[in-house]
């Protein structure tokens, strides 16, 4: 039961991340019909710039305390994200607008190679210590569950976050003729809606959150890397599916649910792998032998949690390529 | 600049447009003055729909000029040439679906900030389409196919447009329902709105409008006054469906 918690409260936080890149997957496909492979890559960017930012600050300012370099650092990282943000739409995706949909979806493949590439080129093949600023030990437990402060911050600031975007969406004017332009560009224009501007506003706020996720994620599992962000990259992706691509309410939800099944899959994993709990006829001499003593034969170690993502992208593709929340898919074809 | 000749709000002049190798729109003139609601009929296909779509800038013109306002407007993109106060309905309403009804008009005052006279062109609008008032908070596409075309008509209004093109607000509704839009669009003209109104019920049409224009295969074969053209025999026989009286 302690066990299970535990795994709900740490599937909650990495569910959280998974959401906040999920949602910049799943805005930019709503108003362009694009899945934007590169989106995992905005996450290593900011992730790395951030890094670099901490280093900066701590080497330039020393006294200055965790929280104002964090926060520098994180304002940076979302600045250089937008930008790129911005660049990637202009340059890559704007003028592919009206091809058919293989070439910006390969196109996206190919800007993706291209952030990592220059990654590796700054900051190399190695895996960097991210700078523990926030404590990552655990509180006092409460009811036997361990959290972190880094922890508490992460899923405060992904909540904050996703009720700001969606009271963005839902009751602001660039939120509505976002959702004008995301169902119809041509009318949205007619309107005197400057499409360009509101589908780069789009891109631009999907790397902003992009940003932040990727400091959430170093902060948290206190690495970098310049490949660091295929995995989450793909899971987000898997979330939006999910959710119901195109649906902002289904990336958060997606998102979360993709972090606890991951979480909980990898509390238990171990166990339900145990040969030990094969008959005894079915298990060899060397495996009785193993077991004899009260221990385990474990096939998957919690090491394999990657898998449930892809098995749950599977399972939702062959039986609900809408996914949960998904009602739009069929009247845009 | 003779100055007894008043400016046309709106005047196209030689007006090419081609989708492709193909040439819609043969080279057309056409004018509208202040006040005045003039039709463009013609049978499918005819390049109606083109033309209304090359003058709010969704369809790029090969050739010739598009004046509005005095300026040649023909290379202005489409959410610009709304600022300059074209606003188009187009075929087919182009209501946002998944928006409410509310939101859909309160797209159409997109480019205004002047929230008072916001909010007083909605009283506007809900009191020329009461329908639309009683369903304000309604997902759009959850409309009747007329009361969509009043609120693509209520939200092109929103934009306080000096000239609005309408693109067959007819098509595909009940005969009782037209005879309701068509009341609109008389009301608005009323209030001094320019309109040029793209119609294939060309009897309609004709009777509402002060000037027509007969387009065919991409040019515009004549062209005269509402009563002139609902009484000329090649008219009433081409799209009034007619028999010719030799």
């Amino acid at each position: 039961m302690e066990t299970l918690l535990q795994q709900i409260v740490n599937g909650l936080v990495v569910g959280s991340v998974y959401a906040l890149v999920a949602l910049g997957y799943t805005m930019v496909y709503g108003i362009l019909g694009l899945i934007n492979f590169a989106h995992g890559d905005v996450l290593m960017v900011g992730a790395l710039v951030s890094l670099q930012v901490v280093l900066f600050v701590q080497k330039t300012w020393p006294a200055l305390g965790a929280f104002p370099t964090l926060l520098i650092a994180l304002v940076s990282a979302m600045a250089v994200c937008m930008a790129m943000g911005y660049i990637i739409e202009r340059t890559a995706y704007r003028r592919l607008r009206n091809a058919p949909r293989l070439a910006p979806l390969i196109t996206a493949i190919g800007v993706s190679f291209l952030l990592q590439t220059l990654a590796m080129i700054i900051w190399g093949r190695n895996y960097h210590s991210f700078p523990q600023l926030i404590d990552t030990t655990p509180l006092q437990p409460i009811a036997g569950v361990f959290i972190t402060p880094v922890q508490i911050i992460i899923l405060l600031s992904s909540a904050c976050l996703m009720t700001g975007l969606i009271l963005l969406v839902t009751r602001t004017k660039l939120g509505r003729a976002m959702r004008a332009t995301a169902e119809n560009h041509r009318v949205a224009s007619l309107m005197g809606v400057d499409t360009n501007k509101i589908i780069a506003t789009t891109f631009v706020l999907g790397s902003a959150l992009a940003a932040i996720a990727g400091v959430m994620f170093s902060t948290n599992y206190g690495v970098a890397h310049y490949a660091m962000g295929f995995i989450p990259g793909i899971k987000a992706f898997t979330a939006a599916v999910l959710g119901g691509i195109g649906n902002l309410g289904g990336a958060m939800v997606g998102g979360i649910v993709l972090g606890l099944v991951e979480s909980i899959g990898a509390g238990y994993l171990g166990s339900m792998t145990d040969l030990c709990n094969l008959p005894v006829w079915a298990q060899t001499a060397n495996l009785q032998e193993t077991c004899s003593n009260g221990g385990s034969f474990e096939l998957l170690s919690s090491n394999y949690q990657d898998i449930f993502a892809f098995v749950i992208l599977g399972i939702v593709l062959i039986f609900r390529p809408t996914g949960l929340m998904g009602e739009r898919v069929s009247d845009r074809a | 600049m003779p100055t007894d000749i008043k400016t046309p709000v709106l005047q196209l002049k030689n007006v090419q447009i081609a989708y492709g190798q193909i040439q819609a729109v043969k080279g057309i003139d056409l004018e509208l003055y202040s006040g005045e609601l003039v039709c463009l009929i013609g049978a499918n296909g005819a390049g109606k729909t083109t033309t209304l779509n090359a003058i709010s800038g969704t369809l790029p013109i090969r050739a010739g000029e598009l004046m509005f306002g005095g300026n040649n407007i023909a290379q202005l993109p489409a959410h610009l040439r709304l600022r300059q106060g074209l606003a188009l309905v187009p075929e087919g309403r182009g209501i946002f679906t998944r928006l409410t009804v509310e939101e859909n008009l309160r797209m159409g005052a997109y480019t205004r900030s002047d929230r008072d006279g916001i909010e007083a062109d909605l009283e506007r609008v809900y009191t020329m389409l009461p329908r639309v008032k009683e369903r304000l908070a309604q997902v759009a596409g959850t409309l009747s196919g007329g009361e969509q075309q009043m609120v693509a008509i209520g939200r092109a209004l929103l934009s306080r447009p000096k000239l609005l093109l309408l693109d067959e607000p007819s098509m595909g509704l009940a005969p009782l329902v037209v005879e309701k839009i068509f009341e609109v669009i008389q009301t608005v003209v009323q209030e001094g709105m320019t309109i040029l109104l793209v119609e294939q019920n060309a009897n309609l049409a004709l009777e509402f409008a002060s000037r027509g224009y007969v387009m065919d295969g991409g040019r515009i074969t004549l062209s005269g006054t509402g009563a002139a053209l609902l009484a000329d025999p090649k008219v009433r026989s081409a799209y009034l469906g007619e028999e010719e009286t030799a």
